[in-house]
């Protein structure tokens, strides 16, 4: 295969429209879900603020302008191909620039702060964006973007299980996590799970997952049932749509998983709130 | 049905309202959150007066996305109110009639509600888009270095919301 040469404006102006796609459009998979949790309850307060999600989510669309004031921390899985050379600039900078010039032009919020202890200084450009990277053969470049909001963020926790804790353990992590969450990611929440390989892998899965569409299942059976029977679990834990009660406090559980080590089982478990915000394209 | 109030809320207003009753909010509130709520502490603790005069207001935990032209106010829903509990009691201390925001609350924080006859609302999380339309004009009242930050004046009409804690201590997020 030949080397391809693709432009630095050319993966910048795909970010850019990620990025304003993904906080101005809700997906799919999201929609349909919040419907039919506005079937299914039964206490007014609860349908009252599914409606109102709903609401809120068609007027951002129709008119183009942030389904949520935090349009979060940039978020990319970058698939890159090893036969792809970018000319006239670095897929760094490039990647950056389309999230500067999304946040500014698409009238996004810059909460990105330079430093986390000492100055907390606004950037002003919601740079830098967390760019994962892994090369793959081939001669595209696959981006999956999406814009973190950090009321879920921080709910989100890791644990570095031992083997002999089991399935059994894993889910007691999973449901301790979300139930000291409670009220506060903004429920119906979206749980990514990411178990296996390292400590920082487990995490990045996590992630991952949350990036996942919410109607579609983990291709091995036994996590597939385990989505299945942990959405169930949480949504018995009562909290609710914007945690005021109610049947529907999760819409999806995702679970990415990876090789591990003999001693470990980290389980790492990311809380995404309804506006789990994220868009995909191949360059 | 929703109560209406016009604000200032009225110690009568407070004392009427019962945790999980929806309300429509009309008048004036101000906004503040992590950076702004640091710096009052601050002065607060050192003796100083503050930038903005908090008695009798509503302080409303949001950080806005920017208006896109022909808008009065960028998309503005509530942030999570915990990490304002370190702070809180001191201003409901001085005169401080409530807070909106979402999410529960620290016993402290509830124990400085009961105290001071106050009440924190909650605003739905992410429905930011729908919440700005209650928000007719915004005008910035101190920390202008802190972008979308600062502390803010906004004008409500029927700004949706629901009791989360009452003057009493009681609470929604209790289960």
């Amino acid at each position: 295969m030949d080397i391809r040469a693709i432009d630095a404006a050319e993966i910048t102006a795909a970010v850019k429209k990620l990025f304003m796609d993904c906080n101005y459009f809700i997906g799919g998979d999201i929609m349909s879900s919040l419907e039919r949790a506005l079937e299914i309850e039964d206490s007014p307060v609860a349908k009252s603020v599914l409606s109102q999600i709903i609401e809120n989510d068609k007027i951002a669309a129709a008119e183009e302008i942030p389904l949520c004031q935090d349009t979060g921390m940039a978020v990319l899985f970058v698939e890159y191909g090893d036969k792809v050379c970018v000319q006239n600039g670095s897929f760094e900078d490039a990647v950056q620039q389309g999230v500067r010039e999304a946040y500014d032009e698409g009238y996004l919020r810059k909460s990105v702060v330079s430093d986390p202890v000492f100055d907390r200084v606004n950037t002003r450009d919601n740079t830098p964006a967390i760019i994962h990277t892994k090369i793959v053969s081939g001669d595209r470049i696959k981006i999956t973007a999406g814009g973190k909001g950090f009321g879920s963020e921080n709910m989100s926790a890791i644990k570095m299980l031992t083997p002999a804790y089991g399935v059994e353990g894993v889910k007691q992590f999973i449901l301790d996590t979300v139930r000291a969450a409670g009220p506060n990611p903004c429920p119906p929440i979206v749980v990514g799970v990411g178990i296996g390989g390292t400590f920082e892998r487990a995490a990045q899965l996590a992630k991952k997952a949350t990036f996942r569409a919410i109607d579609t299942h983990n291709p091995d059976e036994r996590y597939a049932l385990l989505e299945d029977e942990l959405l169930e679990k949480i949504n018995e834990m009562g909290f609710g749509p914007a945690g005021l009660g109610g049947k529907t406090t999760a819409l999806g559980v995702n679970i990415e998983t990876s090789p591990t080590h003999i001693a470990g089982m980290p389980v790492a478990v990311n809380i995404c709130c309804h506006a789990a915000r994220h868009a995909d394209t191949i360059i | 049905m929703a109560k209406k109030i016009q604000l200032p809320i009225t110690d009568e207003d407070i004392k009427s309202l019962k945790a999980g009753d929806s309300v429509l909010l009309t008048g004036t509130i101000i906004t503040g959150r992590d950076a702004a709520h640091k710096r009052l502490f601050e002065l607060i603790e050192k003796g100083e007066e503050l930038p903005v005069d908090v008695r009798g207001e509503l302080i409303y935990y949001v950080g806005p996305a920017p208006a896109k032209p022909g808008y009065a106010v960028g998309p503005a829903g509530p942030t999570s109110s915990y990490r304002m509990d370190k702070f809180t009691p001191a201003l409901l201390d001085l005169g401080m009639k409530g807070m909106i925001g979402k999410g529960a609350r620290s016993q402290e924080v509830i124990d400085a509600i009961v105290r001071n006859k106050a009440v924190y609302f909650a605003a739905i999380g992410g429905a930011a888009a729908l919440i700005a339309k209650s928000i007719k004009k915004e005008e910035i009242l101190c920390y202008e270095d802190l972008g979308t930050e600062a502390v803010r004046r906004y004008t409500v009409e029927d700004f949706p919301c629901i009791v989360a804690i009452d003057c009493e201590g009681n609470n929604v997020y209790e289960r």
